[in-house]
């Protein structure tokens, strides 16, 4: 650690100040947009399962949540959409917070379990419950104004979802290297380890929990507002998966890993949809192959052989 | 009253018994390697879509039953050999991505050589309904239920009177102490890998009669699966069994009396309260750790 640790941060930065001028159409800004959109929901599940070492099956669900107050509580109750915003966090915090408690009491890999219950429980609820949430069609999001300015452009939200993956591109790094993230690294190398000099182990871990399920919904939320409408396949099992694959094909415990599986999976269903019917198999064995020959995932391995070849 | 319980009974034990089959892979193969193996659901797809498949190629019904029971246990077997031998050790994380990669390859292969359509089998004894007590019960269920029974009971002889059964057993006990007794751990591997993914395929196979399958049905029943033997205390065989019938009736009577669509929440309502209340399942053991 002896070069600066934000360097790869001013290298984001300014990646995301010139890449609006170089992209060549619409289509792509959109590709862009959704890829720093996964970045930030992957670097909070990244710091559970990386820093943690818990998996959550089920954080799809949490995007469904802040994606779903800002759809829904506005349009039925007339709330302000900042004020829904900041309810759906509240709400997958209080939900995480409850869940992870008693949970993380127990050893092993439930939490997996118990995110995995969840998750599709969130799902189903979304789904039967058309009078509110339109069912399995979806429904429109009320388009939300930020200091007078209606955010409606493409570009607008290209700016908006830019400064919050610096801003927790910048967290994350801190976190870190706090005593918070230094706790939450020892938790991983051994919990026991970590008990004896006094790390209140099931704290931290439901404190990491909530703040990635925090993370989550508050993307939720953006993603219903730039995408300007919900669909419960927002938050079905499949798209949890699609989120730890990006955290784990990145590398595990890598902020910079993380970007990098999210850019990379959220441009491989449009690389893969030229191949009609084969992106199930493709996606799959990637997973597979990445798993058996770079378990520690792309980052870190490639870091640690050019580390080497230096 | 009591009709309508017996009808959604005979329907959740049905199911149940194919969650048991479920939950029994899940364990074989947890026991065998401590690998969660999300895979499991696409063996029971694979199962029932495999039977359709030869059944209409023309072979002869038990030859095609044969073939979709044989075929899911040799990509379990592979599975074992190409991914899951190689990363040994790996972490928890690791492992289940790798089970769920496969699993995506095999939906997705499925999707692209069967395709999309749903699927049914005929009924193995006609689809006459049998009359108790004004419910109705199809002979298939019998099936089901007949089989499942003769698996467990097969089950508890392997694992109780012979050699390889005991081996299997001593080598979930403690993966070291059972090498150095001489045990060929690496085939009790190989073999959990086989059997789990054949007895979901038997299950896909004997429920599709009933329920349909497609290629993606697979999924839900898995999961499902993962729960009842996470319900029954991930690990012990006899909990697979009571927790696949406990979620299947659970099911049954939730979609009758409380509500229908949200018939496939139920499970996973339970598991949460399992986790919260009692973690060890409802007929787990006490806590052995597994380091």
């Amino acid at each position: 650690m002896t070069k600066n640790p934000y360097f790869g941060l001013f290298i984001v930065i300014a990646i995301l100040l010139v890449l609006p001028f170089i992209v060549p159409n619409s289509f792509y800004l959109d590709l862009v947009i959704r890829m720093a959109i996964n970045a930030v929901i992957v670097l909070g599940l990244n710091l559970l399962i990386g820093f943690a070492g818990q998996i959550s099956l089920g954080h799809a669900g949490f995007l469904g949540i802040g994606a779903y107050a800002t759809a829904v509580l506005p349009t039925h109750f007339g709330w302000h959409p900042v004020l829904a915003v900041m309810a759906g966090a509240a709400a997958a915090g209080l939900l995480a917070a409850i869940v992870a408690r008693p949970i993380f009491k127990l050893k092993g890999h439930y939490l997996a379990m118990a995110t995995l219950g969840l998750g599709i429980i969130i799902n189903i609820t979304l789904r039967n419950e058309a009078a509110w949430t339109g069912g399995p069609d979806g429904m429109p999001v009320l388009p939300m104004a930020l200091l007078g300015v209606e955010l409606s452009s493409d570009k607008h939200w290209y700016w908006v979802v830019a400064l919050l993956l610096s801003v927790s591109v910048w967290a994350s790094l801190n976190l870190i290297n706090s005593p918070f993230g230094r706790a939450l690294r020892a938790l991983h190398g051994s919990e026991v380890a970590s008990q004896v000099v006094g790390v209140d182990v099931v704290r931290y871990k439901v404190a990491i929990f909530v703040l990635s399920a925090v993370f989550a919904s508050l993307m939720g939320s953006v993603t219903a507002h730039y995408v300007g409408f919900v669909t419960p396949n927002l938050a079905d099992f499949f798209h949890s998966i699609e989120l730890v694959t990006m955290v784990v094909i990145g590398g595990m415990a890598s902020v910079y890993g993380s970007l990098v599986g999210a850019v990379l999976l959220t441009a491989l269903p449009q690389a893969l949809a030229t191949f009609e019917g084969w992106e199930t198999v493709a996606f799959g064995a990637i997973l597979m192959l990445c798993m058996i020959f770079m378990p520690k995932g792309l980052v870190p391995t490639l870091a640690a052989r050019f580390g080497k070849a230096n | 009253m009591l009709a309508q319980f017996l009808q959604f009974l005979f329907s959740g034990v049905t199911v149940g018994a194919t969650y048991a089959l479920a939950a029994l892979g899940f364990t074989l193969i947890y026991n065998a390697s401590n690998v969660i193996n999300f895979a499991q659901g696409e063996f029971i797809m694979l199962g029932g879509m495999l039977a359709v498949f030869f059944t209409q190629a023309g072979l002869p019904y038990p030859v095609a039953l044969m073939l979709a029971i044989a075929v899911p246990a040799i990509i379990g077997v592979l599975l074992e050999k190409l991914a899951i031998e190689p990363v040994k050790g790996a972490e928890t994380v690791t492992l289940i991505i790798i089970t769920i990669g496969a699993s995506l390859v095999i939906r997705g292969l499925v999707q692209v050589f069967l395709g999309k359509a749903t699927h049914s089998l005929p009924a193995f004894s006609g689809d006459t309904p049998i009359e108790i007590l004004g419910a109705t019960l199809m002979p298939q269920s019998l099936w089901v239920l007949g089989v499942t029974a003769l698996v467990v009971v097969a089950l508890w002889y392997f694992f109780n009177r012979t050699l390889q059964g005991k081996a299997m057993l001593a080598t979930s006990f403690n993966r070291l102490a059972a090498e150095l007794v001489g045990i060929n751990t690496s085939w009790v591997l190989f073999m959990s890998f086989a059997m789990s993914a054949a007895l979901g395929a038997l299950g896909g196979i004997l429920v599709t009669p009933i329920t349909l399958t497609s290629y993606d049905a697979g999924i839900m029943l898995g999961l499902k699966g993962f729960v009842a033997a996470v319900v029954g205390g991930l690990g012990s065989g006899l909990g697979a069994v009571l927790g696949g019938l406990l979620v299947g009736v659970l099911e049954a009577m939730g979609a009758g009396y409380i509500s229908s669509s949200y018939k496939d929440a139920m499970p996973f309502v339970l598991i949460l309260l399992i986790l919260f209340f009692k973690p060890r399942g409802l007929f787990g053991g006490k806590s052995t750790d597994r380091v």
